[in-house]
């Protein structure tokens, strides 16, 4: 192997290790507040490359569609819980949360779809309307059982990837969509040639993981995430709902899915189904954070992404068995490591 | 019962599964008052806190400036004014002192930072040690200082009602006395107060009146004087042979 070869691949390899530090930080996140395993995250993702694969077409059908399905069926739920709870109060104010944003949103992106508008105009709708998702299905299907344990959880999470999977077919179709790149420069430093595209894909992810940091160091509101990250109760006598925290963790969850799904968008081909896999690297990542640090994530999502492209280069047909086979010695360092302690208080 | 009480607990019993560690309890609390309720461990003391501040499901009423509280979140509990104090303490153990006291007044951030920071000031005044301390992560704080911290988040919620669960726990007699002359001055400011307390003769003390609690029913109550005074609960919690 020359440089240039190895400068490629490690190239690659930090773009790619990017984006799963990105999805291994929303994963880390959503686990940590609400203890959920969040398996239909690649779903997220792969609907954020879609929906701006159709907004270059100038359709938006499909994320117009789910967004409106979503929201209806939320706003029964509502409906139903102020019936249970003969309480209704509040149920103005949780419709127009419920289903008038996200109907709002399905409304804009059907009228403005057609007119095809600028690349970072489709980006930002894309990254709304996937946002939105979010939350809706945090709704849906997590804030009822928010008190159940992490299997129950995680079961739900299972049954809900597959259950987006068939959405995903259904509302974007089964065709593959790529999106064109941001940019086509190219730069040479002593003989190796660095993309553009890749410098854009690791800046944007940077950026955001410190936009992340500072929210969760410096807010009232990322402080009221760790919080309850950190002991639910003590969250709950300070006056933070588990369901306001929840909410807000799954809002940028899916926003930062969304992102990954709009930075892969020009360097893969994307399926409906192929953010499983994407998120499964992101989750090996997560996993050797331990699902709860997430510095030694990312350094593990930058681990996952050379592997990769090494692995590619070497043994190609086993590139992904290499991959997640990394997570056996991961796995077996952090149980002789890790001391199991008890809830602290 | 008096009939414009803060709070009012009516009949309240509350289970763990069939075992049943509140029964039938009914106690109310004055504007402006502070009221005690003792008795041995495992009587159901934190249980019925717990039950009160909407931890744990109960049967019966739980009323609070004559509204019932038992269809409420513990959220929309504390941002009435009712806060807790739990006999666990319940800190962010991985978050800074200061972080801990800044998301004591989560309920109230509609208030503005300006009110937050003043609440702050006081929380300092009254605690100069967690101002010292303030950079320091919660969980590496010594256990009286935990105390100290517990009842500072507390009150940067600006409690109307504030229930403490045995707030001397494990602290040295000087700094007991210190916490109990707090408590007497926050009654000043116009809190009331529900103390659970192990410290009998202290809490009888500085307290309007008395509850206790044995094996989840509520056997005496009346005036704390008269409590202490009460030959009975002299013998079994205020240790008078001893003294
Ligand atoms: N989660 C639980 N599950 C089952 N039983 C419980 C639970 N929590 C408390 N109990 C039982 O309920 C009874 C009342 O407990 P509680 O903690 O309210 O007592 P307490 O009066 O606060 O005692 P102490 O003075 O020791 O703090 C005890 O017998 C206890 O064992
Ligand atoms: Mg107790």
């Amino acid at each position: 192997m020359d440089l240039q070869i190895f400068a490629l691949l490690a190239q690659d390899g930090i773009t790619n290790g990017a984006v799963y530090a990105l999805l291994a930080l929303a994963l880390v996140l959503v686990f940590a507040v609400t203890r959920v395993i969040w398996v239909p995250s690649g779903e997220f993702l792969a609907y954020g490359t879609l929906t701006l694969a159709g907004l270059q077409l100038g359709k938006a059908s499909g994320i117009a569609g789910m967004l409106a399905v979503m929201a209806v069926v939320a706003a029964l739920m509502e409906v139903a819980k102020a019936i249970r709870q003969r309480e209704t109060r509040h149920l103005a104010r949780s419709l127009a949360w419920w289903a008038g944003a996200p109907l709002a949103i399905a409304g804009t992106l059907h009228l403005v779809a057609p007119m095809q508008p600028p690349f970072v105009v489709q980006i930002l709708l894309t990254l709304t309307a996937v946002t939105a998702l979010g939350p809706l299905f945090y709704r849906i299907a997590y804030q009822p059982i928010a008190e159940a344990s992490v299997l129950v959880l995680l079961i739900v999470s299972v049954a809900l990837h597959f259950a987006l999977l068939g959405l995903g077919l259904w509302f974007f179709g089964a065709e593959g969509s790529r999106t064109p790149p941001f940019t086509s420069a190219s730069y040479e430093w002593g003989g190796i040639r660095v993309s553009g595209q890749s410098l854009l894909v690791v800046a944007t992810s940077l950026a955001l993981i410190v936009a992340l940091a500072l929210f969760f160091n410096r807010t009232l509101y990322g402080r009221a995430l760790r919080a309850t990250a950190v002991n639910r109760v003590g969250a709950r006598l300070a006056g933070i709902s588990p369901t306001f925290a929840g909410t807000l963790t799954f809002t940028l969850g899916a926003l930062v899915c969304a992102f990954c799904g709009v930075l892969i968008g020009p360097i893969t081909t994307v399926y409906y189904d192929s953010g499983f896999l994407v998120s499964l690297k992101g989750f090996v990542a997560a996993i050797i954070g331990g699902l709860a640090s997430y510095p030694i994530a990312a350094a593990g999502a930058l681990l996952v992404g050379l592997l990769e492209a090494f692995s590619s280069y070497w043994a190609s047909a086993f590139k992904e068995v290499i991959v997640f086979t990394l997570i056996i010695p991961v796995l077996l360092w952090r149980s002789l490591t890790t001391h199991h302690h008890e809830d602290e208080e | 019962m008096t009939v414009d009480a803060l709070l009012e607990v009516r009949d309240v019993s509350v289970r763990y599964g069939k075992v049943e560690a509140v029964h039938r309890v009914s106690l109310a609390a004055g504007e402006g008052r502070i009221v005690t309720v003792i008795g041995p461990n495992g009587a159901g003391k934190t249980t019925l806190l717990a039950a009160i501040m909407g931890l744990l499901p109960s049967h019966g009423d739980i009323r609070y400036r004559g509204e019932s509280l038992m269809t409420l979140s513990v959220e929309e509990r504390v941002a009435r004014g009712l806060v807790l104090v739990p006999e666990k303490r319940e800190l962010f153990a991985s978050m800074t002192v200061a972080d801990n006291l800044e998301l004591g007044a989560f309920a109230r951030r509609r208030d503005g930072d300006a009110a937050t920071r003043r609440t702050l000031d006081e929380v300092y005044h009254r605690f100069p040690r967690l101002l010292e301390r303030r950079a320091q992560l919660a969980g590496t704080l010594s256990g009286g200082e935990r105390q100290m911290l517990a009842l500072g988040r507390a009150l940067m919620g600006r409690p109307k009602l504030l229930m403490l669960d045995e707030p001397s726990l494990g602290l040295a007699p000087l700094v007991v006395r210190e916490i109990f002359s707090i408590i007497v001055g926050l009654r000043q400011a116009g809190v009331s107060i529900l103390l659970v307390e192990q410290n009998a003769r202290a809490a009888l003390q500085v307290s309007d009146e008395g509850f206790v609690l044995e094996t989840g029913d509520l056997v005496l109550s009346g005036p704390s004087a008269e409590l202490a005074a009460n030959p009975r609960v002299a013998a079994t919690y205020l240790g008078q042979g001893a003294q």
